[in-house]
């Protein structure tokens, strides 16, 4: 494909792993956080961490919307689908995140549940015409890359006057997590990072801009890169060479898609319909000021959390889930004890197992997998 | 979740919809969020909508800082 295999040409990706073993120093390490999940599936599909020197550690940040869903919000997911006449429409993997009792949105569809997986919030304004009895609920979640989309969905259905719509809101906010992140001054919730490799197409909708105030304020390089492992590879060098230099400044890999102002058009269609929510609680990160969008009470018809006002108690993790700390770069999926024996893509005990960019998910998938001890007895 | 893929628009179509040549399968994409979009451009495209445009110069100039390693001039 076009714009995409050029991407993933090997004799460039030697040369630019020659260059990085040139100008990465010896004497010191390199730890960089890859914020977005996409980054962290491009790292260990293309086997990036295996090809670049020991020094260079990638540290697998929070952006997997997946990931970051709390139980309690896929708890009231699974309310929601409960209610006679509902149909649950969301993206696929939200299906298969086991929620209270290990049991997800796929648990509620084989009990009888209407659940049914989209592609667009297309697909959920034809769900609700062809179904003008049930009431289409879309969950939706994600950063600003898929927010947009839920907006327009929700502007054509009042455009169209489609009354049996309704948005389950999880929109969450990029700028707000990486402050968080950097925010924590827990002592052991600390993780050194060095620079990020900062978002692909979150900022081709937010722009470079949004990221200027925390590279100054934290003293951080951070690097816009692409999702392919070219891309990848030349956000190391920057950032190499900025940690070098003793830099800590705003840079952007991924010019042919990212410009400093984003796609302004976008975040208008986004500010009519959505608004900040005080407070949202993530996974891992807890709860984060400001960090999630609730739809606009003008748009209240279409709200599905005013429709079916649910609540749900926060729920903790599995005790044995390393999640949390594996969504903050504290622990590596292998530190976690359950991983790839008790909690497999297959059958996932937490949410990092369950999207393909989900650290845990990566690592089984492209990674070299301890196998478990096995007693062999005569 | 927020993977997107560059396709080319072939057609453009009534509704802020267009057809698009994602690797040779067609399929129709919403146009809505990207204004005044042309046929023969390429765009990036998440959970059936065009985000962007994508500039085919930058990616010209990406390309030839990648062939060469990094070793000369870095996107700006």
């Amino acid at each position: 494909m076009a714009y995409l295999h050029e991407f993933r040409d090997r004799k460039s990706a030697q040369a630019l792993l020659s260059t990085i073993r040139n100008e990465s120093r010896p004497d010191r390490d390199y730890r960089l956080m890859e914020f977005c999940g996409g980054h962290t599936h491009a790292i260990w599909r293309y086997g990036l961490r295996e090809a670049l020197p020991d020094n260079i550690r990638f540290i697998h940040g929070p952006g997997c919307p997946v990931c970051v869903l709390p139980i309690s919000r896929i708890d009231m997911a699974r309310t929601i689908a409960s209610f006679p006449g509902v149909l649950l429409a969301s993206y696929g993997d939200t299906l298969r995140v086991p929620a209270s009792g290990g049991r997800s949105l796929l648990h509620s569809k084989a009990g009888g549940a209407d659940v049914r997986m989209v592609l667009s919030t297309l697909d959920c304004l034809r769900l609700a015409r062809e179904n003008p009895g049930k009431t289409v609920v879309f969950f939706a979640i994600g950063f600003e890359t898929t927010t947009p989309p839920t907006a327009v969905a929700i502007l054509e259905a009042k455009r169209q006057g489609i009354p049996n719509f309704r948005v389950f809101s999880n929109h969450v906010l990029t700028p707000a997590a990486l402050r968080s992140l950097l925010l924590d001054t827990t002592p052991e919730k600390q993780v050194r990072i060095d620079g990020f490799i900062g978002p692909s197409h979150v900022s081709s909708i937010i722009g470079t801009l949004p990221y200027e105030p925390i590279v100054r304020e934290f003293s951080k390089p951070l690097v816009i890169a692409g999702f392919e492992p070219l891309d990848v590879l030349l956000a190391v060098l920057m950032l190499i060479r900025q940690i070098n230099d003793g830099r800590a400044e705003l840079e952007n890999e991924y010019t042919r898609v990212v410009t400093p102002s984003g796609n302004p058009e976008a975040r208008a269609l986004v500010d009519r319909v959505f608004t900040l929510r005080e407070s949202f609680e993530w996974r891992g990160l807890g709860l984060i000021p400001n960090s999630a969008l609730a739809i606009r009470p003008a748009f209240r018809d279409f709200d599905a959390e005013d429709l079916f006002s649910v609540s749900c108690p926060s729920v903790s993790d599995p005790r044995v889930c390393e999640c949390p700390d594996i969504l903050r770069g504290i622990k590596t999926p292998e530190e976690c004890r359950v991983f790839g024996t008790v909690c497999t893509p297959e059958n996932p005990v937490g949410s990092c197992m369950v999207s393909s960019e989900g650290a845990c998910a990566a690592a089984y998938t492209y990674g070299v997998r301890r196998t478990p001890d096995l007693e062999v007895r005569p | 979740m927020c993977l997107a893929i560059p396709v080319k628009v072939i057609r453009l179509k009534e509704g802020s919809m267009a057809t698009v040549d994602a690797g040779g399968v067609q399929t129709d994409i919403s146009v809505a969020l990207v204004s005044d979009v042309t046929v023969g451009e390429y765009v990036i495209v998440h959970v059936g909508f065009a985000l962007s445009r994508l500039d085919p110069d930058e990616a010209e100039k990406t390309l030839k800082i990648l062939a060469q390693g990094g070793i000369d001039g870095l996107p700006a």
